[in-house]
């Protein structure tokens, strides 16, 4: 083989496929569905259903433009209005951009890219998913039923306590907090275990593709600040239902407590999203730079020390409440702290793209449009966090300028760029790249003249989370021109769906590994099929394709017979034990709608929670109880250490 | 008195010129505005020149080693000598960014300083207290019969400093003059203390920064900034209860007044209405503007008001007054004549 | 006839199936979840000192908890540790008669931690309605006992499975896991009366 040349893998035999078919093989037909506990079947639907909830999410931002095009307009009253903009909010970041970035991409991609056959905790997985998606169905039900959320997507008291906000509104967003922490820490848990266990010999931490290291340090930061939202959200749908006073400042309640816990949550949270679009463009660089990336050790540090400073900014969003200014300073320091990490990452990148050989595929367009809008966001960032810069700008249209450039510009992009490289994985098929080229330049002419032009209308006076404003404040036009970026937008994202549905049909075949790129995902078919490899793979380089040996060993003594999977060292990856890996059931599904059950009737009656824990309990017990069948065989085969 | 007052407002905005009145770029009102947006420019042109360095080498780097086979070309050795001349300038890079972030640091922290320096000089002092969806500025003083109450129109005197003390009876409001200065959250719960100058004369647009509920979008006020003895003059205008009625229509209007929905919630103070849920209406012809700086304040629109603020502000606190023509046309004579 | 893989083999087959301790992933993931509800707790029990940081009065308008429920359930959780620590041992050996005691003995002590808890809820001098403090501590002690009856349930379970034939290594590695959580509902209890009942008195 010449140098340079990336091995293709060859396939098995029909009986070697149809034995590993026979044991880890997904359950067919509408029951079977319930059932499913392969990772790439979970991982679809996590992708999908967010997707859909991103289009969703995006329906109410051009509803919201078309109110905001002209002043005094009539076309959404502030009820309506504010029930769209606290449901686009939540929807985007807790529906789509958490769900799909980290878990869809996550539970599709990790196990694949370990050299594993499924994901760790399957069934856990499989209840992520169902948890998540009734979250999405019980939140939109608000909207639908004109009850809908319309406190803001943080929600701040006492404005959302009982007093101000009666009725099932802010409950309706307080318990799709639950809903979905409850979903991404079961992700989070099963993506470790899944990294620091079940990655193939070979790969030691430091030959981890970054797309490892990404996830890893996401589940850690998942599961750090997680909890600190299900504290507040709790803590107000207790004084919300029960009288609780946490949040009433005449009882001794604290509306900055309120601020400090969602925080605390809410600026990491910011990180989850952000942290999955750089592990894409490395990914991508690396791939179409035909290299491997420039500074992997600061590559991997620098997500890590994001992953640590995050947690230490969050009072930058409150520097207009009166704090002390020398705690305040503190914060403007560590935000300023970590521009330098993340300024690490875009040099490593240019470095590689410098001393590559880049073949400018269309993924790379999207990564060139991160490039762009990200920076914008991270410099409008610069801003804020000096205080008496962020003392004029905060809660104007300026923050809604910054925070959609980070967000869209670090995460959407790259979103864009993955779905359009790993596609071809998932379906078999090339997408079409003539139809990408539309699908990009309206999403990023749309997104620039809707988002840059609301820079100009924060610096001119104009406060956030209005549902109109005076004509004598001259900000028609400005507004005007916003709207219309939406439309673009929009027709952007219509592209796109397009050309996933033509392409399922009409594109190219992909095979295994379209792009030539090194990680272990390439090494299998496209689709792949539900033992994910043939033969378990041993890893000699931290591109596992690029860097194998003419002879690269295979993993063999792994039972084919019953679902068995290798377990390795955390350090080093070398062999530990081999673990069972459960097979399909349906209790993750029946736990997700009890558990369900529980979280809604705990909203309507406290004490409904006495009766509803049972059915929970039931479930989850049946989820635990062996199979004698399954039993009787590990009796049969199992081996103790020493 | 009212000509004197309408004079004096129009000296105030051609003064302040034709620039906006509610951005805080191109503003000369006050020292701490200017030393905001100064930082803001500094900050902005150092991200302009960031911004263009790296789209440059982004841009420089895909195209000078770029290759345009339709199939995927070779994969690259790794190769450590042709790396170096990278590690030198992803070196340099870091460290300019790192200087670059200190004195964005040291700035902030010295332009903060310089906006919370003013205490001292025997200033004034205010109380902004946030409400659903209005403003109560209450003068505080040692004697109670000279503290003054009013609303959604702040006097302040120019070249002064001015202590703002800040609170809110229901949820967090944000009160914020952006041609002054930064804004200062109002929370339930919490006494705030920030301080300010004006340092020209003018009217200056305020705006809640805060969501605050349904009408958060028409919660704005007023600021008046005038010499300091135009301001004692109308602090004392401020302090006198309300005029008596001196003609019928006047006198039929406050009994309209006294008789209806409006004593449950407006002081007058002079009479018996007393109620602190809404806006002090005793000098309410006095002021600009109506419902949070949402109308102008003229007959037609007081009227409208009145009869129906849920047109206007859908979802505001006061409630629809349907009155005979008569009776609204002599309530609106006689809160005209609450100078 | 299937053709053997022709590439080099690195052979597992003689590794191990049953593994306890840190080399189990179940360890792992139930050391994950640990984490998860000790960070929401820990946020609790700094929120706590929030509000008392911005009262003068405290316990502010009511009396601190009746403190002889609060150490009852404090020994008994101490002493609790024992049958726990009992199952790790039997469990590695593959002694499941040994489990099955030590299971019992252990959701026995479960219950009575629970009906102490009960009093306890008795006795906290105050409804939660009353202030934050209020709130603060009687959420404290909700969650704190939801992790309980959650644990006491999972051992009532395990100790049901222990006496059926269904029991084999994996299985005895929950066993030893479950008293492992058991250690850390231990020391949130511990950790909670302290604050509950210990820095009401003491700050």
């Amino acid at each position: 083989m010449a140098i340079g040349e990336v091995p293709v893998v060859p396939p098995p035999s029909a009986m070697r496929h149809a034995r590993l078919l026979s044991t880890w093989g997904e359950p067919p037909g509408f029951f079977g569905w319930f059932k499913k506990v392969h990772h790439t079947s979970i991982g679809t639907r996590f992708i999908v259903t967010a997707f859909i909830f991103f289009v969703l999410g995006g329906i109410l931002a051009v509803l919201m433009r078309l109110q905001l095009a002209r002043p005094e307009n009539r076309f959404l009253g502030p009820d309506k209005y504010n029930q769209f903009f606290t449901v686009h909010g939540s929807t985007m970041i807790f529906l789509f951009a958490v769900p799909l970035m980290f878990q869809g991409f996550g539970t599709y991609l990790v196990p694949l890219i370990v050299g594993a056959r499924n994901i760790a905790f399957p069934r856990l997985a499989a209840f992520s998913y169902y948890i998540y998606l009734f979250g999405c169905l019980f939140f939109w039900v608000g909207l639908l039923l004109n009850i809908g959320a319309d406190r803001g997507w943080f929600a701040y008291v006492t404005l959302s306590g009982p007093d101000y906000s009666p009725g099932k509104r802010v409950d309706f967003w307080a318990q799709m907090i639950t809903f979905t922490e409850t979903s991404a820490l079961a992700t989070a848990v099963c993506l470790a275990a899944t990294i620091l266990r079940h990655r193939a010999p070979g790969m030691s931490l430091n030959r981890m593709p970054m797309i490892l290291w990404e996830k890893l340090v996401l589940s850690f930061m998942v599961i750090f600040a997680m909890p600190a939202v299900m504290l507040s959200s709790s803590m107000l749908l207790l004084d919300r239902t029960v009288g609780t006073q946490f949040f009433n400042p005449a009882e001794g309640g604290d509306v900055l407590l309120y601020q400090h816990l969602f925080w605390f949550f809410g600026h990491p949270d910011v990180y989850i999203i952000f942290l999955p679009g750089t592990a894409i463009v490395t990914t991508l660089v690396t791939c179409f730079a035909r290299r491997h990336i420039f500074g992997y050790a600061a590559l991997v540090i620098s997500t890590i020390s994001v992953g640590f400073i995050g947690f230490g900014v969050w009072v930058h969003h409150m520097f207009a409440t009166g704090l002390p200014q020398l705690g305040e300073s503190f914060f403007t320091a560590a935000t300023l702290m970590i521009v330098v990490p993340t300024a690490v990452q875009f040099f490593c990148w240019i470095a590689t793209l410098w001393n590559g050989r880049v073949q400018f595929k269309f993924p790379m367009w999207w990564v060139a449009g991160f490039f762009f809008v990200f920076m914008i966001g991270g410099l409008s960032g610069l801003m804020l966090a000096s205080v008496p810069v962020d003392t004029q700008v905060h809660d104007t249209f300026f923050v809604v300028a910054h925070f959609h450039y980070v967000l869209i510009g670090g995460a959407v992009f790259p979103m864009f760029g993955a779905l359009y490289f790993w596609i071809p994985k998932m379906t078999g098929r090339m997408m079409n790249d003539h139809l990408g080229k539309w699908n990009f330049w309206l999403f990023f002419i749309g997104f620039n003249l809707t988002f840059f032009t609301m820079h100009f209308l924060g610096l001119r006076g104009m406060t956030r989370r209005v549902y109109t404003y005076l004509p004598e404040m001259n900000w028609g036009a400005l507004n005007l021109l916003a709207s219309a970026g939406g439309l673009l937008m929009a027709a952007g994202v219509l592209v796109f769906i397009v050309n996933f549905f033509w392409s399922r049909n009409n594109g190219r075949t992909a095979g295994a590994d379209p792009w030539r790129a090194g990680s272990l995902e390439w090494a299998v078919p496209s689709p792949p099929p539900h033992y994910n490899f043939a033969e378990l793979p041993t890893v000699n380089g931290r591109e596992a394709l690029w860097d194998a040996a003419p002879r690269q060993p295979v993993v063999i003594g792994v039972r084919e017979d019953m679902r068995e999977t290798l377990v390795t060292d955390t350090l080093d990856a070398d062999p530990d034990h081999k673990m069972d890996s459960p097979e399909p059931s349906v209790w993750p599904f029946w736990t997700a709608v009890a558990v369900s059950v529980l979280f809604i009737g705990s909203v309507f009656s406290a004490k409904s929670v006495e009766y509803t824990s049972i059915p929970v309990a039931i479930t989850i017990i049946a989820w635990y109880w062996p199979r004698w069948g399954e039993s009787q065989r590990r009796k049969a085969t199992e081996i103790w250490s020493e | 008195m009212r000509i004197a007052r309408a004079a004096a407002y129009a000296t105030l905005l051609i003064a302040a010129g034709c620039q906006s009145n509610h951005s805080m770029l191109r503003s000369s009102a006050s020292r701490q505005a200017a030393n905001i947006e100064w930082l803001y420019w500094f900050i902005f042109w150092i991200s302009l020149v960031v911004f263009v360095l790296v789209i440059s080498f982004f841009a420089r780097g895909s195209a000078r080693s770029q290759v345009d086979d339709e199939e995927m070309a070779p994969v690259l050795p790794q190769d450590e000598e042709r790396d170096r001349g990278a590690k030198a300038g992803v070196a340099v890079a870091i460290g300019i960014t790192v200087v670059t972030l200190f004195v964005v640091l040291a700035l902030s922290v010295v332009t903060g300083k310089t906006t919370a320096g003013l205490t001292s000089q025997n200033p004034i002092t205010i109380q902004v207290i946030g409400h659903q969806w209005w403003w109560e500025f209450r003068y505080p003083n040692p004697q109670a019969d000279l503290t003054v109450s009013t609303a959604n129109e702040v006097h302040l005197p120019v070249g002064k400093p001015i202590v703002v003390l800040t609170t809110s009876r229901d949820v967090i409001h944000s009160f914020w003059l952006p041609n002054v200065d930064g804004k200062r959250d109002l929370l339930p719960g919490y006494q705030s203390a920030f301080t300010f100058q004006v340092d020209k004369p003018g009217i200056y647009h305020g705006q809640c920064a805060e969501f605050c509920g349904e009408q958060h979008a028409h919660m704005g006020f007023e600021m008046v900034a005038e010499p300091m003895d135009e301001f004692q003059q109308w602090l004392q205008q401020q302090r006198k209860s309300a005029t008596d009625p001196q003609d019928i229509t006047t006198v039929r209007g406050r009994e309209v007044f006294l008789t209806h929905a409006c004593v449950l919630c407006h002081t007058v103070r002079g009479t018996d209405a007393g109620s602190k849920v809404g806006p002090d209406l005793t000098h309410l012809a006095s002021r600009r503007m109506l419902a949070a700086a949402t109308l102008s304040n003229a007959p037609g629109s007081l009227a409208g008001w009145i009869t129906d603020p849920q047109r206007l502000k859908p979802g505001a606190r006061m409630p629809a007054n349907p009155l005979q023509p008569d009776d609204l046309q002599a309530l609106v004579t006689y809160l005209r004549s609450l100078q | 006839m299937e053709r053997v893989s022709e590439r080099p083999v690195l052979d597992v087959s003689d590794l191990p199936t049953v593994v306890f301790g840190p080399r189990n992933v179940v360890w792992l993931g139930t050391i994950l979840f640990m984490l998860i509800e000790g960070t929401m707790i820990a946020m609790l029990w700094a929120s706590y000192f929030y509000y008392r940081t911005r009262s003068s009065d405290w316990p502010p308008g009511v009396f601190p908890p009746v403190l002889k429920w609060g150490i009852a359930n404090s020994i008994v959780f101490l002493v609790s540790l024992a049958p726990a620590a009992w199952i790790r041992r039997r469990a590695r050996t593959g002694d499941v008669v040994g489990c099955r005691v030590g299971l019992m003995a252990l959701a026995a002590f479960g219950l009575v931690n629970t009906a102490l808890r009960g009093f306890e809820f008795a006795n906290l001098n105050c409804r939660w309605s009353a202030n934050a403090y209020a709130s603060t501590i009687w959420v404290l002690m909700g969650i704190h006992s939801a992790h309980l009856l959650t644990d006491v349930i999972e051992t009532i379970v395990l100790a049901a499975l222990a006496f059926t034939d269904r029991v084999e290594g994996t299985r005895l590695a929950d066993f030893d896991e479950n008293s492992m959580y058991w250690y850390f509902v231990v020391g949130v209890a511990l950790v909670t009366n302290f604050i509950v009942y210990g820095a009401s008195r003491l700050f």
